[in-house]
């Protein structure tokens, strides 16, 4: 008989359920692929049990990802902003999970850095695109936006175009002198989103 | 636990080189080097020749392509994708089609499947020819880069043939392809199989025991499996470390099971180790293609399904259904199922997947790639540590960037 508490009834739900009570929000298997939702404070522990049990070894740190939610008005998995996804394989199982930990602004994710050194590139960039922090892997330089870019532009409210051109002078050309609102006046709904043939 | 912040100074781009302790100063090495295969910016603490430490500055090429993607319908990611590893086009609309057709839940005919495994092996193979002409010609060896270029256009000449463009095809896109093979197409491909692999040889011949060769990659930037594990590190990198995994072999997707075909591996893991292991790939590629254009089957070279893949021209004459069919397409697109999708394929540079959420609407929630150059990177800023500059060189050329898949 499955055990009750068990919503996937996969090996790697059960290790977490038994070593790591109440790490584990959510579990489900989306087109073939296995997603566990887990608490944000315990995402290290959780990463840390599958890449050293025996049983699962996900050595390999496929990537991670953010997204933004805040246009989303379908179901979710899990509660807050932003959802930072990581992509784990394991080499013995020959299996692909995935992780998800939510996140608002101004929290923290723990970083996985002390867990799979792979990590320190792709967290990089989910902060320099959608400013979410990382606790252990916090960066004060831009990655891959220009070192004087204001905003994070996957961000959903970030606008798709209209970077503006200062000048040294200041007052000639199309400059935007307030860099608190890089795009200010402009709005792009309406641009490329037109609601008549997108549907959205 | 790696050092994750950036140095307390970081040279401006002028700085050749500062001195920062009392035995290490920093040097700047890109963003327009010749040798960091484009816009690749390393920052190298040295002592004497030796590189303490070296961290890699990227962004020079980023371009918001994954921004973008959520304004344009599927169909127009596509022609994004071939932009990302520009020498690999096919291998990214295949790993884009396939994270579409995983979401949308469709099946695609088998003849379609070995068109594109014929179109992304052949990018395969122009990939590494261009990864081991510049590598050769960084490493002093300028005679293998004439012979694999003239071998790489033999392969745009068949993309062109396809498609009608060399580099940039797009020829794969969600639902299938977006024509079937040209008359004509499979005699070119056999006559390139007759010939490709007496070329590799010529040019394998100038480098596999070549002494100088030897000596600059033997032993230079060893990899271990376990390092190479944990860095998130693929492809011909991994395998050169010692570790058989190919998602081809793996995790088949589009008919990959059909075909017999072995995975090279590596013992030590270094730079020389990296090159055996592209060359042989090269050959283990010309044997899939030549199982797949002479096993190719009749068929459909696109989804029946008339919501993802526009209806054949003729019928636009006589049947009201497919001129509609056909407008609502190319106006509205698509809309696949609320829900997320993750597929990868094995690229020349490793695991190349496409990470896509859909809102129910006709365009990416949020469309992510997985690009293997970004995640075998970082295997520069740990391999470069205890060796001199000129071995930097060498490694940046054996783990094969492209600083627009980096970027993106």
């Amino acid at each position: 008989m499955a055990d009750a508490t068990l919503q996937t009834g996969s090996l790697e739900e059960r290790k977490i359920r038994e070593a790591l009570p109440g790490a584990l929000v959510k579990a489900k298997v989306h087109k073939g692929d296995l997603f566990l939702c887990v608490r944000r404070e315990q995402i290290r522990e959780v990463a840390s049990l599958l890449r050293n049990d025996p049983e699962l070894e996900y050595k390999f740190f496929s990537e991670c990802l953010g997204v933004d939610y805040s246009r989303w008005d379908h179901e979710r998995d899990l509660d807050g902003r932003f959802e930072v996804v990581y992509n784990l394989l394991s080499l013995k199982l020959n299996k692909r999970i995935f992780v998800k930990v939510a996140v608002d602004d101004g929290q923290k994710v723990p970083s996985l850095v002390p867990v799979y050194a792979g990590a320190e590139y792709p967290e990089r960039e989910i902060w320099d695109l959608f400013g979410i922090v990382f606790e252990g892997n916090e960066q004060s330089q831009r990655f891959l936006m220009p070192d004087d870019w204001v905003g994070h532009p996957l961000r959903k409210e970030y606008p798709l175009g209209g970077e503006d051109v200062l000048f040294a002078e200041g007052d000639r050309g199309p400059a935007v002198e307030d860099i608190a609102m890089p795009h200010a006046g402009e709005s792009f709904e309406g641009k490329t989103g037109t609601e008549d043939v997108s549907g959205r | 636990m790696s050092q994750t912040n950036p140095p307390a100074f970081m040279p401006s781009t002028e700085t050749v080189f500062q001195r920062v302790g009392e035995h290490t100063m920093v040097v700047n090495m890109g963003p327009q080097h010749p040798s960091t295969h484009g816009v690749l910016r390393v920052v190298c603490e040295l002592d004497g020749e030796t590189i303490v430490k070296a961290r890699c500055q990227i962004g020079y090429l980023h371009t918001g392509m994954e921004k973008e993607a959520e304004y344009q319908q599927y169909h127009k990611c596509v022609v994004m994708t071939d932009r990302m590893d520009y020498l690999n086009a096919n291998g990214n609309n295949l790993a884009h089609a396939l994270a579409v057709e995983k979401l949308l839940g469709c099946d695609i005919p088998k003849r379609a499947q070995y068109l594109r495994v014929i179109l992304a092996e052949l990018s395969r193979i122009a990939s590494h020819l261009v990864w081991l002409g510049t590598h050769a010609l960084d490493l002093g060896a300028m005679t293998p880069f004439f012979y694999v270029w003239q071998q790489r256009e033999m392969i745009l000449d068949m993309f062109e043939m396809m498609s009608g463009v060399r580099m940039m095809p797009s020829w794969i896109v969600p639902g299938g392809l977006r024509g079937d093979m040209p008359e004509g197409f499979d005699r070119k491909l056999l006559q390139f199989l007759e010939t490709f692999p007496k070329e590799l040889e010529v040019v394998e011949g100038l480098l596999v025991e070549n002494p100088i060769w030897k000596e600059r990659t033997y032993d230079v930037g060893v990899l271990t499996a376990e390092q190479a594990l944990d860095l998130g590190c693929s492809g011909p990198i991994l395998r050169a470390s010692g570790v058989p995994w190919d998602l081809r072999k793996s995790q088949p997707y589009s008919s990959y099971e059909d075909f017999d075909f072995l995975v090279p591996v590596g013992e030590r893991g270094d730079v020389y180790d990296r090159f055996l292991v592209r060359i042989a790939e090269m050959k283990e590629s010309c044997k899939i293609l030549r199982q797949a254009i002479e096993g190719l089957p009749e068929g459909d070279f696109r989804t029946s399904d008339r919501k993802i893949a526009p209806p054949p021209r003729h019928e636009l004459d006589t049947s009201m259904e497919s001129l509609i069919h056909h407008f609502k397409l190319y106006t509205e697109g698509f809309r696949p199922p609320v829900g997320e999708a993750y597929a990868a394929v094995e690229g020349p540079k490793g695991e190349l997947g496409f990470y896509i959420v859909s809102d129910g609407t006709n365009r990416p929630y949020r469309w992510h790639e997985r690009p293997p150059s970004f995640m075998n990177l970082k295997a520069l800023e740990v391999l470069a540590v205890g060796r001199l500059i000129a071995d930097v060189v060498a490694i940046i050329g054996s783990i094969d960037i492209v600083l627009g898949e980096i970027d993106r």
